[in-house]
């Protein structure tokens, strides 16, 4: 169990090492001089320069690279281009707003997807098994930018229920801003909980042919408690998996769902950064994004064994 | 000749009776055929002139003369998205070609080495799995400016790992099969064996994969596209047209509903498709997504 975990954290670890070097050598090679940006094209080639050297852009590359990863790792991202604040700042300020947005979104799908799989393995080929595998071959098909275009000509512009874009802050208090990350969420959540209902069904339907489960049956248990107690808790790896991935798709989810929204996150922060070429916010934001992925991808790993025992006697 | 292991000795027709029996299949072939087919004929005929604008004409509702209604500047929504399907298709397309093109011989290679080759191949992967793909190809389209082209390399260069992966637990699977053992006695390289052998067997694998991967290619297209990064005006894209919508809805909320409509039938159709094989030639076979 130890070697196993300490081996997950080592591959995580180098993982992150080698993304770091791929990012930074990925925006060595994006056209266009910051100094340049920053000061405008009127800027003498003198001036430029002085500002290249300011920011250590003249540096060597290995310099370069030791002084900005050592940055991330005690969190010191360095200062925005574009904005002229320190680029944590900003992620706080970002992260205030994609961090529950992403997280609203996942127990959304989950609390979507476990129940629906749940009832459609234990109707397997009845009509209500078929319809919500329908639902969810649907789901998955649909585009999450257009269901949110949808969500926001019905429940914004029709009915006017919630806002159809924008973040009042949680200055104002909560509910206002929960309102205006509502829609988001759905639109987010609706095609991962299609995908993930589709695996919790197959993952159950292949333990609930298991013996042990005819055994448990056999003893006299009800069916709801040998599905729950018995079949979910065996099927959860695979529903554990997917969802671990499913993170980084929410993640990258957030880019596009931001910008139909409006919503001042992380996600649209970066794709600002990325078309205005400001390289610090980008290099920061995608790093952190990486690394995110990577560690829930860890925990997803850790919390196998927390599942299943088994694993945790293995060497 | 090639061995071929999992499938039981059905006849071809036996095959073809099965598929046509299975709604999954029949459903998802008839609708990838349609959307096929209109691409196709978006080459000789489309009800209008995609290019031409028509300010008299802009934003009308759904009509006999337009069916799926104008946009603001007069054109036919029909007309586009019969052209932005070409455009979806391709990318999707050829997306796929080069994930599978470079993805299955790198799994196989790994399967077939074994060792440290395969550890690092997938450490490899792995790297590859931690950047959100949507992300990255924001930022290679960003890299290398906006357009098809590069949106194909984008959403390529994503397929790679995933059919890499795949092909590399197919290819394991059969390696220890008693046939393999039987090459090698023949005195077969295992390049050889892994061509001769081992591709044959997994063919469906990849080709389930690749119907999955083709419909996450459009999916992602449209993304692209919607964020302006994908095929450039005035080449119509799905996603182009939607973006286009956004700030017309109240006026004008057929400018979003069909082009949407368009993404999710082709998508289906195609997941549907990919569902039908899986089950026709290997019923055990569970989709990865």
């Amino acid at each position: 169990m130890t070697v196993y975990l300490l081996k997950r954290l080592a591959i995580a670890l180098a993982t992150l090492v080698l993304a770091s070097i791929v990012v930074f050598a990925v925006l060595e090679i994006l056209p266009g001089d910051p100094a340049r940006l920053m000061l405008g094209m009127n800027a003498s080639a003198d001036q430029v320069e002085l500002l290249r050297n300011q920011m250590g852009l003249n540096a060597p590359l290995l310099l370069r690279y030791l002084h900005w990863a050592g940055g991330l790792a005690s969190l010191d991202f360095g200062r925005s281009y574009t904005y002229s604040v320190p680029v944590i700042d900003l992620v706080r300020e970002r992260l205030a707003v994609s961090l529950p947005l992403a997280l609203i979104a996942l127990a959304l799908s989950t609390l979507i997807a476990i129940p629906v799989g749940l009832y459609s393995a234990s109707r397997r080929g009845r009509v209500g098994d078929t319809v919500a595998m329908g639902a969810a071959q649907l789901g998955v098909a649909v585009p999450n930018f257009w269901f949110a275009l949808m969500l926001i000509y019905v429940f914004a512009v029709w009915l006017r229920l919630v806002p159809a874009g924008g973040f009042p802050g949680w200055g104002p208090g909560a509910w206002p801003a929960l309102k205006s990350l509502l829609l988001p969420a759905v639109a987010l959540a609706l095609p991962q909980a299609a995908i993930l209902a589709r695996v919790t069904r197959s993952a159950l339907i292949e333990v609930l042919n298991e013996d042990y489960i005819r055994t448990a049956r056999a003893k006299g248990l009800p069916y709801r408690a040998v599905l729950w107690r018995h079949a979910l808790r065996n099927a959860m790896i695979p529903v554990l998996t997917i969802l671990g991935l499913q993170f980084a798709f929410l993640l990258a989810g957030t880019i596009i769902i931001e910008n139909v929204f409006y919503l001042p996150g992380l996600g649209r922060l970066v794709f600002q950064a990325i078309t205005q070429r400001d390289l610090i916010v980008v290099e920061s934001v995608v790093m952190l994004l990486v690394a995110a992925v990577i560690a829930v991808n860890l925990l997803v790993d850790l919390s196998y064994a927390v599942v299943d025992p088994r694993l945790r006697s293995r060497p | 000749m090639t061995l071929r292991a999992d499938i039981p000795d059905e006849t071809f027709t036996g095959i073809l009776a099965k598929a046509f029996r299975n709604t999954a299949f029949v459903t998802g072939f008839v609708i990838t055929l349609l959307i096929l087919a209109m691409a196709i004929l978006s080459y000789v005929w489309t009800p209008y002139d995609v290019t031409r604008l028509v300010i008299a004409d802009k934003t009308q509702g759904p009509s006999l003369a337009h069916w799926f209604g104008t946009d603001h500047f007069g054109r036919d929504i029909l007309a586009m998205i019969m052209v932005g399907a070409r455009n979806s298709i391709a990318v999707a397309l050829v997306a796929v070609g080069i994930g599978m093109g470079v993805g299955v011989p790198l799994g196989a290679f790994a399967a077939a080495r074994g060792g440290l080759v395969d550890e690092a191949l997938m450490r490899v992967n792995d790297l590859v799995f931690a950047f959100p793909a949507l992300l990255s190809a924001i930022m290679i389209t960003a890299i290398f400016g906006p357009g098809a082209v590069n949106a194909i390399i984008a959403i390529g260069i994503f397929n790679i790992p995933v059919f890499a992966r795949v092909a590399r637990a197919g290819a394991l699977a059969i390696w220890p099969r008693e046939f393999i053992l039987a090459a090698r006695a023949a005195g077969k390289s295992s390049t050889q064996i892994s061509v001769e052998h081992v591709l044959p067997n997994i063919a469906t694998l990849l080709l389930v994969q690749g119907t999955i991967q083709f419909a996450l290619g459009i999916l992602a297209e449209a993304g692209l596209s919607y964020l302006g990064l994908g095929a450039q005006p005035p080449m119509p894209s799905w996603g182009r047209m939607l973006f286009d919508a956004q700030t017309r809805m109240v006026v004008a909320p057929w400018m979003a509903i069909f082009p949407g409509m368009a993404i999710v039938v082709t998508v289906l159709g195609l997941n549907l498709l990919g569902d039908g094989i899986a089950d026709i030639l290997d019923p055990k076979s569970r989709r990865q997504r």
